[in-house]
């Protein structure tokens, strides 16, 4: 075999292998479940789930659906972009603001905040607005701590040019600090847009209401098992492109910095 | 509850932080002080609806209330309970799936994006999946604990597996260690911050699973108590327990990072 070919086959030959094992559990599931030692009523065959994909997507609107969580993420996208970057450039500018609060923004990065949605829920009502609000303030944290890791690594030489150009402050911060923060900047706005679609498809299920989240929940209640698990599929399917598209405009914001 | 970055240094060093702890006290007292300042006028002001912001006397004597009643700490005790079930199980899978792929770029090339890209995905989807397949009891909610930190802990494992210096790796093999002894006397000190990392995410991660599978269908446990307490809509009782139960969280988090020496990491 040619180097070039040899290449190839390394480079083909492990995810290949990584979805022929997928393929042939689905396989011995379906097998297990025709022969009776896997119970239908609780694991539906794949082969089931995999025609009812195209019942899901006709009959319980999946467009729609999928639209209404794709508005709720960006609008909790917008608020944590526009409330995280202001609150990290406040906490980087304002030294004292920032020793006093940046533990505590730490810490709300790691409390179980979305367990707050029972309260959100009689604050707000069932609605948009209180899954809008709990991605939000859930994606939050990752945004104000990685904007003021970018402010702060602004190189000195960057900030004596500005210096030496006389800038104005917000000169200086949107021609300096900001550009120079983007790339980290960004890879918060990522992590707050992840935790903003977990949130949003996890609230949807959790209280009824919604896009993706609440066709889980809807076809669950109705014990379609194969709508249900392929339900699942689409939103695993979902948040997997939006993982990847967001980590790939993240690596091209990083290589263009 | 991610690894979301470290805090930045303060410019200050730490020997000459002294001067900004007494201004950096007071701001924060400070800021106490008018949130709750804040909230109290809200819950007199009568612009919500009634209770559903209590005021402050209410959310304390619902807080002792809590804190004083047998029922909340076996409920407490419920969730700790699934929560540990869920990340002995997620975090042996996970540690297991994380040597295995971190040992081997074959397998890791071949079953790694499968597991990176799961990990962001919202898990509590899966809860319908385990109750039908463990019940609506307990099993259910460890179930979802052990789904939730599963992920971080094989990610965490598997990359810190890679990062171990190779001269540690040559060394052991010069000293003709057997796989038990490279395993113990080698990888497992070297990847000890990379575990103990996972394990943290894990942990946060598990917490937050368990807690909404109890949320949802429950008759039992922490989660069982928030909606309880929004079924029969008393919300200082709810107040109170999210206050507990966020404290809880943030406090275990620090606790299983000071543990692991992931502090000192941090700040150096």
């Amino acid at each position: 075999m040619s180097p070039a070919g040899r290449a190839t086959l390394q480079r083909c030959l492990p995810p290949l292998v990584g979805l022929s094992s997928l393929v042939l559990i689905l396989a011995a599931v379906e097998i297990l479940i025709r022969v009776g030692l896997i119970n239908r009523f609780i694991v539906p065959l794949p082969s089931e789930v995999a025609a009812s994909f195209g019942r899901v997507i006709v009959e319980e609107d999946i467009l729609h659906r999928f639209l209404l969580t794709a508005w709720e993420c960006l609008a909790a996208g917008i608020l944590l972009t526009v409330f995280g970057i202001a609150i990290g450039a406040l906490l980087h500018r304002v030294l004292l603001l920032r020793l006093a609060c940046e533990t505590w923004v730490a810490a709300m990065a790691s409390a179980p905040l979305v367990l707050a949605y029972p309260l959100f829920l009689a604050l707000f009502g069932r609605n948009s607005l209180t899954i809008i609000l709990l991605a939000f303030v859930a994606g939050l944290a990752p945004v104000i701590l990685k904007t003021i890791e970018g402010l702060s690594a602004t190189r000195g030489v960057l900030i004596n040019v500005g210096r030496s150009f006389k800038l104005t402050p917000a000169q200086q911060f949107w021609k300096i600090y900001f550009p120079s923060a983007l790339p980290t900047i960004f890879v918060g706005i990522r992590l707050g847009l992840i935790f903003a679609l977990i949130n949003v498809v996890g609230v949807e299920f959790l209280i009824n209401f919604g896009g993706l989240g609440q066709l889980i929940n809807d076809l669950a209640e109705r014990y379609d098992l194969p709508g249900t698990y392929a339900a699942i599929c689409f939103v695993v399917l979902v948040s997997v492109v939006f993982f990847v598209a967001t980590e790939r405009a993240e690596r091209w914001l990083t290589s263009a910095a | 509850m991610a690894d979301v970055g470290r805090l930045t240094r303060a410019p200050a060093r730490a020997g000459r932080a002294k001067p900004w702890q007494l201004p950096v006290a007071l701001l924060r007292g400070a800021i106490v002080l008018t949130a709750l300042v804040a909230w109290q006028i809200m819950a007199i002001s009568g612009w919500f609806y009634g209770d559903v912001v209590p005021t402050l006397q209410l959310i304390g004597a619902a807080l002792v209330k809590l804190l004083s009643t047998r029922d909340f700490y076996w409920n407490l005790w419920v969730t700790v309970d699934e929560v540990a079930a869920g990340l002995l199980i997620g975090g042996i899978s996970g540690l297991v799936a994380g040597l295995v792929i971190g040992a081997n770029k074959f397998i890791a090339r071949a079953f790694e994006p499968y597991i990176y890209y799961l990990g962001p995905t919202p898990k509590i989807i899966f809860f319908p999946v385990m109750i039908m397949w463990f019940g609506i009891g307990a099993g259910s909610k460890v179930a979802m604990g052990a789904v939730s930190c599963f992920f971080p802990i094989a990610l965490n494992v598997a990359a810190g597996m890679r990062q171990i210096d190779a001269v540690l790796i040559k060394v052991g093999h010069s000293f003709r260690a057997n796989p038990w002894q490279m395993a113990i006397k080698i990888y497992m000190p070297a990847m000890r911050h990379p575990i103990i990392n996972g394990i943290r995410l894990g942990l946060g991660v598990a917490l937050i699973g368990t807690l909404l599978a109890e949320t949802k269908i429950s008759n039992r446990g922490i989660g069982f108590l928030v909606i309880q307490a929004y079924a029969n809509f008393n919300m200082p009782q709810m107040y109170a327990i999210l206050i507990v139960l966020f404290v809880l969280a943030i406090g275990a988090n620090t606790l299983v990072a000071r543990l692991g020496g992931l502090d000192t990491v941090k700040s150096r």
